[in-house]
């Protein structure tokens, strides 16, 4: 057992649920008890999801654990089946129905028999995976089962297309600016002269995975989704693909330029020269290297700064601080244990240290002791940032509806540098406020005498109304007591009783 | 008196295919009520992962509660259950301090069988700690009815009332002068006798419910007006102040999904309950405290007139709903009163969903419901227990309801269909007990219509793709 408050990674069936309900016409059943559908929530409140989350339960109460499921699981898939006509229903375990060990590949071999739908269940072990890993697994599960049924169907062609083209792999629902990352992704390539043959699973449909071999190549733009389903593709299919997140200046010149070898690995006579590109979007599209140039980002130079997240937000950020803007990164870290070799090795020179912790009091702790400028983590962090008065810039999630913006808000690609050079200078205290602040010794050297607009003379609170006025809230309680007054001297009473107190209320909500 | 209702009600039960919260939400507002306690909820990650996102923001001001998160040793029991969880709690007993150590039995707990209850008195004794165990999982509850299992669980913990009587002198010189303490010492002896005093007008009377502090003291203050003393509150503010319970106390429910915790009041400790419609609403609030005086024999003052009062105030909210219909998805237990006072407040109630009825601890309240339609003439709602959300939306697509109370999975995509809706879930953090804050359930139901008529003529009411 572990005492804890609060975790960066879900559960395993989050993983599964965000790419069966990121694919069209996809629908997940959960073999569940009530309340565990709280996936729709999130989907519905944080996305603000304008349709039904394709996610229901098949619910696991009393009667199941005395006498198992028995036909409720497949009843309740051929229901879906004919409500719904679902391309596929993704049956997901959750960790109640992991312990009760029941049968369910049994359940979905049944089902498909009488259904329309293809069914499938989630292959994921709640106890040793975590909400990524397990999105990873499932995404590549259902891509090889439609592949492979292509295959054994004769519909698999695998001749590739005329004109260069990509599969993009790993957006999905509820990811980190994951629908402006797709926009950015798409102009990218649009400028490259590469056609886009696939993005999975967002929007995807699954009749269509069979023509995933027809890309030249599958670009992975996040570490921790699609990596799997990436190396299937290349392991069966020979596909390369290219898994250097385009965040930051360098790395996306460095992305480009192995898109540009592998694309003229496969065309014969004109190859393509992507430098040109990269060099103009470099220096004038982009006005992160102007900017790291100016004299504002001068200021920035050795401040001491903290970085944790995913391991992709997490290792890009550190390098864009350290590498492109002089910035000091004290430590940076990742809950993403399973991945922590990787990471180390990609922020290895560009950081003090490096912390690797699912525990965020750990975090919390490195960071008090550290005492950086700025933070740039998840919004835990922005948090303890609170608490220590400490700015923060979220960059990975765990995140809050705050973090689904309705403007245009990547982090990869070009536009993306932009957005990160302000995220990074707004978290700052601006350099010369910084200045003044530190000669000044503060904006407000006259303490603040805050004087009630009451005087006490002429009304006295009974002990009662005066216990009760000590239980409202601090943040209402002054309001509160100028609205009970004012009552009062309309009414003409003295002594403020408790009865006083909510005909106070009753009279001036009316 | 079940029977002569069902004659004109009709329930239903569907497939239980619905949305709700899990119980173990309770914590949230139990925690923040109860100011000592400290809730541990021994489950998995899909648990914590469920609290972390539906409490937002209460996660970061160092909450009263944590998980025991149960991982692969535990399940497959390589681990020992009791050591493990004395390890925690002594951690949290060192760390909080707290009064009395609440544990949530969750699905895992229940699958597992671990013998939570089996080990709590002994932790307890070497702990030094009481240790209330309350299984509020989602195998056999919905939602609020977490409270339920936790109170009726901490009604087991309630001092005796002969104990009470016995000890009089000391109570008369410790607790009761403790509220006191900042009067002088004089004043401090007239209180406690008028305190003492007020208390033999009627027999002890402890309302059971979980609400804000200014809530429970707006309730017992409007019973004060009708001279009925309450002697005690379940939950207390503070777990050490227990209400005492015995066969002389009468004790009645101020929310509706509290029927384990009457059957325990009534069956384990003898207690007296008053089976009254709910508080809610200022028809609800007269019928509640008119019942209450009854059963001691008062005969109430002013009450009609106060109601009518608030009615009046409620004016400008009831010419916005009057002829309005409404459709309670249901997940909160709470549909059964709103929707009888929605119906005094002159609007249509097309279906009633709910999670669980209990017949016999709602009857007062259903009975009250039947005699509303009757009064308004409207026509009586169906009654759809264990409802199936994907049904409901069908018949919603049909009926077209003005409002839909529902759930938040279901909130943004029948928005997006042109349908108004009003988070259940809202209910059941607002203040809405009393006379005092009937106005406050109105501003909540009102508030959709209201954002619509500003919005009306924009012509995009409809925002699906075809």
């Amino acid at each position: 057992m572990k005492l804890a408050y609060w975790m960066y990674a879900g559960p395993a069936h989050i993983g599964t649920l965000r790419v069966a309900s990121s694919f069209k016409n996809v629908h997940a059943i959960m073999h569940a008890p009530l309340g565990d559908d709280y996936f729709n929530v999130m989907r519905s409140m944080l996305e603000r999801e304008r349709d039904f989350t394709p996610v229901t339960a098949s619910i696991v109460d009393r009667h199941v654990l005395a006498r198992g499921s028995q036909e409720k699981v497949v009843d309740n898939i051929t229901r879906k089946d004919k409500e719904e006509r679902p391309d596929l229903i993704v049956l997901t375990p959750t960790c109640t129905s992991s312990i009760l060990q029941e049968d369910l590949q049994n359940f979905v071999d049944r089902a498909s028999i009488t259904s329309n739908s293809d069914v499938i269940l989630a292959d994921v072990n709640h106890y040793r995976v975590n909400e990524l890993q397990a999105a990873d697994r499932t995404l590549e599960q259902v891509i090889r089962y439609y592949l492979e049924k292509a295959r054994r169907q004769g519909t698999l062609d695998q001749s590739i297309t005329k004109e260069p083209s990509a599969n993009i792999i790993g957006i999905f629902t509820l990811g980190f600016h994951n629908q402006h990352d797709y926009r950015e992704l798409k102009r990218l390539l649009q400028d490259l002269n590469i056609k886009i043959n696939k993005v999975i699973p967002e929007g995807g449909s699954v009749k269509d995975l069979q023509d995933l071999p027809k890309a030249w190549f599958n670009l992975v733009p996040y570490r921790e989704v699609g990596l799997m389903t990436a190396i299937y593709l290349e392991k069966n299919f020979g596909m390369p693909y290219v898994s250097i997140t385009p965040m930051g200046i360098v790395d996306i010149a460095e992305c480009i330029r192995q898109i540009q070898k592998h694309v003229n690995n496969l065309v014969s006579n004109e190859k393509f020269n992507y430098e040109p590109y990269i060099d103009q979007q470099t220096r004038f599209v982009s006005q992160a290297a102007w900017f790291s140039r100016s004299i504002d980002c001068q200021n920035l130079t050795g401040k001491k700064a903290v970085v944790f997240g995913d391991a992709t937000h997490a290792a890009s950020i550190t390098k864009i601080l350290a590498r492109e803007m002089g910035i000091r990164v004290s430590c940076t870290g990742t809950y993403c244990k399973h991945d922590s070799e990787w990471f180390k090795e990609q922020v290895q020179g560009f950081c003090d240290e490096i912390l690797i912790t699912d525990d965020h009091t750990k975090v919390g702790d490195m960071i008090a002791r550290i005492e950086p400028s700025a933070i740039f983590g998840t919004q835990m962090e922005r948090h303890i940032g609170k608490r220590l008065d400490i700015p923060c810039g979220v960059i990975s999630s765990p995140v809050h509806i705050q973090n689904f913006p309705l403007g245009y808000r990547p982090f990869l690609g070009y536009e993306g540098t932009n957005q990160i050079a302000d995220l990074v200078y707004n978290s700052f205290t601006l350099g010369m406020e910084d200045h003044l602040l530190e000669i000044f010794g503060g904006h407000d050297t006259k303490e603040v005498i805050t004087k009630s607009l009451s005087t006490d003379t002429d009304l006295t609170w009974n002990y009662e109304s005066q216990l009760e006025l000590n239980k409202i809230p601090g943040f209402v309680r002054g309001k509160i007591k100028r609205n009970t007054e004012k009552f009062a001297r309309q009414n003409n009473v003295t002594n403020i009783t408790v009865d006083i107190m909510y005909a106070a209320k009753e009279a001036l909500s009316a | 008196m079940s029977n002569k209702i069902s004659e004109t009600l009709t329930f239903e039960c569907e497939t239980g295919n619905y949305h709700t919260f899990c119980p173990i939400s309770c914590v949230a507002w139990l925690y923040q009520k109860i100011e000592d306690s400290f809730f541990l909820v021994v489950g998995t990650k899909t648990c914590g992962y469920f609290l972390q996102n539906a409490l937002g923001v209460m996660i970061f001001a160092e909450p009263r509660y944590a998980m025991a998160e149960l991982e692969e040793g535990d399940i497959s029991a390589q681990l020992n259950d009791y050591e493990e969880l004395k390890r925690l709690c002594l951690q949290i007993k060192k760390d909080r301090n707290p009064s009395v150590i609440i544990w949530i039995g969750t699905c895992t707990t229940e699958i597992i069988k671990m013998d939570l209850e089996g080990m709590a008195p002994k932790l307890e004794n070497e702990l030094g700690i009481p240790i209330v165990v309350a299984r509020a999982n989602g195998l056999d509850y919905a939602f609020t009815q977490g409270e339920d299992t936790v109170l009726a669980a901490m009604a087991h913990r309630c001092p005796q009332q002969i104990l009470l009587k016995n000890k009089k002198k000391i109570i008369q010189d410790s607790s009761i002068q403790k509220i006191f303490s900042f009067l002088s010492s004089e004043k401090k002896e007239e209180r406690t006798n008028k305190y003492l005093e007020n208390f033999k007008k009627n027999p002890p009377l402890v309302l059971f419910g979980s609400l804000p502090s200014t809530v429970a003291s707006q309730l017992s203050l409007e019973l004060k007006r009708q001279s009925v003393q309450v002697s005690g509150w379940l939950p207390s503010q503070r777990y050490t102040d227990l209400p005492s319970l015995g066969d002389q106390v009468y004790v009645c429910g101020v929310n509706p999904f509290l029927s384990r915790t009457a059957t325990t009041l009534m069956r384990r400790r003898k207690c007296k309950l008053i089976g009254a419609p709910f508080p809610i609403g200022p028809d609800g609030t007269r019928a509640w405290i008119e019942k209450i005086c009854s059963v001691f024999g008062i005969k109430t003052e002013g009450l009609e007139k106060r109601e009518e009062q608030i009615w009046k105030n409620l004016k400008d909210y009831l010419d916005l709903i009057r002829g309005k219909s409404v459709f309670f998805m249901g997940d909160n237990l709470l549909e059964i009163s709103l929707a009888r006072f929605l119906i005094r407040c002159g609007m249509i109630v097309y279906e009633i969903g709910i999670p669980y009825l209990d017949k016999r601890y709602q009857a007062a309240e259903l009975l009250f419901l039947q005699q509303t339609c009757k009064n308004m003439s409207i026509p009586m709602p169906r009654i759809v227990e264990k409802p199936d959300n994907y049904n409901q939306i069908q018949r919603m697509r049909e009926l077209q309801p003005d409002l839909a109370i529902t759930g938040m999975a279901h909130a943004n995509p029948l928005e997006a269909r042109g349908i108004n809706t009003k988070w259940s879930v809202e209910f059941t953090f607002a203040q809405i007990h009393g006379f005092t804050n009937a106005r406050d359930v109105l501003e909540l139901v009102t508030r959709p219509l209201r954002r619509n008529n500003n919005l009306e003529n924009l012509g995009w009411s409809d925002l699906t793709k075809k």
